[in-house]
């Protein structure tokens, strides 16, 4: 019987339109065994993707895009988290089991 | 120290306008080469815990006593109130130190331009492949919990503070950080001090030049590319605390005079 584990991809874009720049990026790869390194601060200074839409078109799915800022009189240029993120995942088949 | 020795030792409107845009001020060449060797023999030496350093360590203690480090701090905060330090230890070939994930160090601070530093001090060359704290430049005004961005991985413009020995960064709390691997043999020591103001801080620094030209462009120049559709925002926060720090309620280093024209 076929294995699939699932990967999640989390980008941070510079606005909340799907073609824009990544400026942030983490992988959460459940294919990864316990104990492996997952993706860590530092590792890498380019994003894997140029945007959610060049993900899209290597294969990901979206399942969750940013809501849109809702801003409150007097705390306009308050800031934050990241505020345009978007998280997609993929499955992927495994071999053995990953534990 | 005469007056105008105080002066020579304090930061410039430059230096203090690169600290609001970046969150941090490096320096690599102000602790004397034997004072490091001193430090680090001791950092090698403690057996106790490293909240102890400070205490058990007068060359640790020494190195703060330089009027060049004084002058920073001074500069600063006024007169630096002593809050906690900690001597950090990541030995050799360990790839999951603590404080791994990206963070800062304590839950909301609700005040509004007041800040403390933290003082991050390497004695010995800690290059890239050694895990030097792992920084992002401009991200200390943001509002945010502890382990809020524990998820985040890589942010475009993030900076190892690598350096040499005597590498000697003076960080605003809110910055966001971690540390990094240590892919080599040898063990890191990181010693973090955290001073608190007791004052305003305003005009504290060398002010001479803090509306010129030169100042405002650090401020126009200063955008990370990282803060995307936010980088006006962070640059009105930038401004306004100019304003706290040079206590004049009139500059404005916004590249629209946006402060002035909305009155804000």
């Amino acid at each position: 019987m076929e294995k699939t584990r699932q990967q999640i991809l989390i980008l941070h874009l510079e606005n909340p339109d799907l073609q824009s720049k990544t400026v942030a990026w983490a992988l959460y790869d459940g294919a990864t065994p316990v104990g492996q390194r997952q993706m860590s601060p530092g590792d890498s200074d380019t994003p894997p993707y140029t945007s959610v839409l060049d993900a899209m078109r290597d294969g990901w799915n979206v399942i969750q895009v940013a809501q849109l800022p809702y801003l409150v009189h007097g705390h306009e240029y308050d800031t934050g988290i990241l505020p345009f993120e978007y998280i997609m995942e993929r499955k992927v088949q495994i071999h053995d089991e990953v534990r | 120290m005469t007056k105008s020795d105080e002066k020579k030792y304090l930061l410039t409107a430059k230096q203090m306008a690169q600290f609001v845009v970046d969150g941090f001020l490096f320096f690599d060449d102000l602790i004397p080469e034997e004072l490091n060797k001193v430090v680090l023999q001791e950092e090698k030496e403690l057996k106790d815990s490293g909240y102890d350093f400070w205490y058990k360590s007068q060359a640790i203690r020494s190195v703060f006593e330089l009027p060049e480090i004084k002058g920073i701090l001074q500069s600063l905060m006024g007169n630096a109130i002593y809050d906690h330090s900690y001597l950090h230890v990541v030995e050799g070939r360990d790839m999951k130190g603590r404080g791994h994930e990206w963070h800062y160090d304590s839950t909301y601070d609700v005040r509004p331009y007041a800040f403390d530093i933290q003082v991050f001090y390497f004695a010995h060359d800690a290059p890239a492949e050694m895990g030097p704290t792992l920084v992002l430049p401009g991200s200390h005004l943001r509002r945010i919990n502890s382990r809020t961005i524990a998820r985040y991985k890589n942010i475009v413009g993030q900076r190892q503070l690598a350096g040499k020995a005597g590498t000697i960064c003076f960080v605003h709390h809110g910055l966001w950080h971690c540390s990094q691997p240590n892919y080599t043999d040898q063990s890191r020591f990181m010693f973090k001090v955290r001073f608190r103001p007791d004052q305003k801080q305003s005009r504290l620094f060398n002010i001479e030049g803090y509306d010129s030209q030169e100042v405002k462009d650090i401020f126009l120049n200063g955008s990370q590319a990282w803060l995307g559709d936010e980088r006006k925002h962070e640059i009105v926060r930038r401004a306004k605390l100019w304003r706290y720090l040079v206590d004049d309620d009139l500059v404005d280093v916004t590249p629209e005079s946006a402060l002035q024209r909305m009155s804000i």
